[in-house]
């Protein structure tokens, strides 16, 4: 009988242990993510599998873009150093069980922004680094210069998995054309096809349209048209339940683009710790206790400027520098007519 | 007593044992699910998918709901999996017994074949056809027309759609015939065992299947017309076919793909089927004095088709699940259009992951039971 008992309160310990350790994500007042990646030492970041501009690996294996450059930004903040990130390439299809499944903690992979996605499957966009929109590639000697010259039974192709399968839909349904989808799970998969003469258009969100172009054999033999038939405003994204991560992700992004709008960037970072501003002094670290709010120091958002830069020197280096689109449009300062307004950092 | 135990106590905690794990593994889903805040359910089926398909052998549109779009993929996985295992039985026999031939450059060249293509990864084969083949087909506009009427093109293969009148007049025709062959046969059989006497089947049987449809259209008022694709222009420098049928060039690079692949392994079967029969089977055949055919027919392919099957089934098996390769080259298949598409749109992984898997599995049973019922029926009957 007594072996019974103590054999019978063995089980039940075991079971309470492996329930102990499936619930224990629950009670997180701290950020339990935060944690796991100062013991990890580095942090974990979903990317594309190869989009220039956003996050392309060159031959030696290093990531750059602007979406890689959000990776760094928290890197920078929460270890010191900005290149303790690992990127983990995902596709369309991918991305979201990678993220809710743990594999990854930040998703910084040219994702729309949308509410099904924010509201449904446990994810919570952080903001916006990109505001895009989708449009339509052609061959130039196709003559189409417009959306309203395509005829019935074009072939469109393009990616799996994403907003613009839906947005596609919606344009060729308004306008009663019928086309036909040829649906790829890879963008270079995409590229191919188009480029052997598969499809009429290529269709994806414009930033992409002009970074894939560099990669067709003749690039300057297709066109984008000027119609954007859709919002995209592209963004990191963090698991659902972790608020104080999510805004970690978030601040490390606004101070980016809050560094742009007060001037301060990789150079002058150190020199602006004795200005006569308090906004540029609090986003220096020289004043105010803004770290403290998310269990970080004093200085993280200095490390943030120093290491990865502003948004205008991320923007610049990945996307004008390397001739995808040296025009800003949309996604230049408030203040300069564009729409990338953040909240103050105080 | 005491042996009554010691038999099921083990079995009964075996039993305890795998139904804790999944209860477990289930509850653990179903609270780290909980805690991100995604729900369970399979309400979505309903829903409106919004999303279009390129190819599809039902009426669908994106106004259709998730549980259409699923059936959509599902038939056209069966399409893809129903053409290769045809065409990969006929090849795979076809240079099986090549392979056995006595003739030196055959012999060898089925060899070359198999060795080639069941040693090359077949995703690589299947990116091969579709990427090759795109780049060497011609644009619509610039195709020549193949038997007149048809044009491969990189778009496509395009071929005439036929226009049937009273169609279903034609349908019983052929089945009346297909009834009255197997009445002819059986009447054979019969003949033959009681009387000894043989009559010529197989010609009675081609001259049922040709003779009773072609009256049809004579006396039933059946008419078959066809509707040829035409050239349209879309823009200064592109063109489709309108009309007809369009065959589009990712079905037929994954079936190209999965049958040459799939029928390198038939063929080693059948190799192994025709050797495994011994030799003295066909000499004693030869000894009683029937034909090189009445060998073949009667002796030796009865007794090697037992051994054919079941590794044959195996490889129906591989070639469906293969199918969902598909999704690399962009066909609509249920891995690209429900756990690809539809997972992505809905986010409901686990139900739609769950019920792709249950789908494989369902095709998979069937094909199984269905030739495990043929193995039966050819096995040897003891009498």
């Amino acid at each position: 009988m007594f072996k019974i008992i103590k054999q019978l309160t063995s089980v039940v310990a075991m079971f309470a242990v492996l329930f102990a350790f499936s619930t224990e994500t629950m009670a997180a007042k701290k950020s339990k993510t935060l944690e796991n990646t100062k013991k990890r030492g580095f942090v974990r970041c979903g990317v594309s599998q190869g989009l220039p501009g956003f996050s392309n690996a060159d031959e030696s294996g290093n990531w750059t873009g602007i979406d890689v450059d959000v990776c760094r930004a928290v890197a920078a903040a929460t270890l010191g150093d900005a290149t303790k990130v690992k990127f983990t390439p995902l596709s369309a299809k991918e991305r979201f069980t990678a993220l809710t499944s743990g594999e990854i903690d930040i998703l910084s992979r040219n994702t729309t922004w949308t509410l099904s996605r924010d509201a449904d499957i446990g994810l919570t966009f952080v903001g916006v680094n990109f505001y895009d929109g989708q449009g339509f590639m052609v061959r130039k000697g196709s003559g189409i210069a417009s959306t309203s010259e395509f005829k019935n039974g074009t072939s469109v192709c393009t990616n799996l998995g994403t907003t613009t399968e839906l947005n596609m839909r919606d344009f060729f349904d308004s306008k009663g054309i019928s086309y036909e989808p040829v649906v790829f799970e890879k963008a270079d998969e995409v590229v191919a096809a188009y480029d052997a003469g598969r499809c009429d258009t290529y269709t994806t969100d414009k930033s992409g349209l002009a970074a894939q172009r560099t990669k067709l054999s003749a690039p300057n033999d297709h066109v984008v048209l000027p119609e954007t038939i859709s919002k995209e405003p592209l963004g990191p994204v963090v698991r659902q339940g972790d608020s104080v991560w999510e805004d970690i992700v978030r601040w490390s992004l606004n101070t980016m683009i809050e560094a742009e709008e007060y001037g301060v960037d990789s150079s002058n970072a150190d020199m602006m710790k004795t200005s006569n501003n308090p906004a540029i002094k609090r986003l220096v670290g020289a004043e105010g206790e803004l770290g403290a709010a998310f269990g970080l120091d004093n200085e993280w958002n200095l490390r943030i400027i120093k290491q990865v830069g502003n948004y205008g020197e991320s923007y610049k280096r990945n996307i004008a520098d390397t001739g995808i689109l040296p025009d800003r449009g949309p996604n230049e300062l408030w203040t300069k007519g564009g729409i990338l307004y953040v909240p103050p950092a105080r | 007593m005491n042996n009554i135990i010691k038999k099921f106590i083990p079995q009964i905690l075996a039993i305890l044992f795998v139904v804790l794990i999944f209860g477990f593994l289930t509850l653990n889903a179903q609270i780290n699910m909980d805690n991100r805040g995604i729900d369970f359910g399979f309400d979505f089926l309903s829903q409106e998918s919004s999303f279009d398909v390129q190819f599809s052998l039902i009426e669908y549109s994106g106004s259709d709901s998730y549980a259409r779009a699923f059936l959509v993929g599902l038939l056209n996985t069966l399409l893809v999996s129903f053409i290769s295992i045809i065409i990969c039985t006929i090849l795979g026999v076809i240079i099986g017994v090549a392979r056995l031939s006595s003739n030196y450059l055959i012999k060898n060249s089925a060899a070359w074949y198999v060795e080639f293509f069941r040693n090359i990864p077949l995703l690589l084969q299947i990116f091969f056809w579709y990427y090759a083949a795109l780049r060497a087909l011609p644009m619509p506009e610039k195709a020549n027309a193949w038997f007149g009427v048809t044009y491969m093109t990189v778009k496509g293969y395009y071929i005439p759609a036929m226009v049937w009148e009273n169609l279903n007049i034609f349908l019983y025709c052929g089945l009346a015939a297909i009834i009255s062959i197997i009445l002819l046969r059986n009447y054979a059989n019969k003949l033959r065992d009681t009387q000894g006497k043989q009559i010529p089947v197989l010609l009675y049987s081609v001259a049922l299947l040709i003779v009773l449809p072609l009256l049809s259209f004579l006396f039933g008022g059946v008419s078959l017309g066809f509707e040829l694709p035409e050239l349209k222009k879309l823009s200064k420098i592109s063109y489709i076919y309108e009309g007809g049928i369009s065959l589009p060039p990712e079905l037929i690079a994954l079936v190209l793909a999965l049958s040459l692949y799939t029928s390198t392994f038939v063929a080693e079967c059948v190799r192994a089927g025709i050797e495994g029969v011994s030799k003295g089977q066909k000499e004693a055949a030869a000894s009683v004095g029937l034909t090189p055919n009445q060998v073949l027919k009667l002796v030796i392919m009865p007794q090697a088709l037992r051994i054919i099957i079941p590794p044959t089934t195996n490889q129906y098996l591989n070639l469906t699940k293969n199918s969902s390769l598909a999704a690399a080259i962009a066909y609509p298949d249920l891995v690209l259009v429900f756990a690809g598409t539809a997972l992505m749109q809905t986010g409901k992984a686990i139900e739609i992951v769950s019920i792709t898997m249950l789908t494989y599995l369902t095709i998979s049973l069937t094909i199984a039971a269905i030739m495990n019922w043929y193995n039966k029926k050819i096995e040897i009957k003891e009498k």
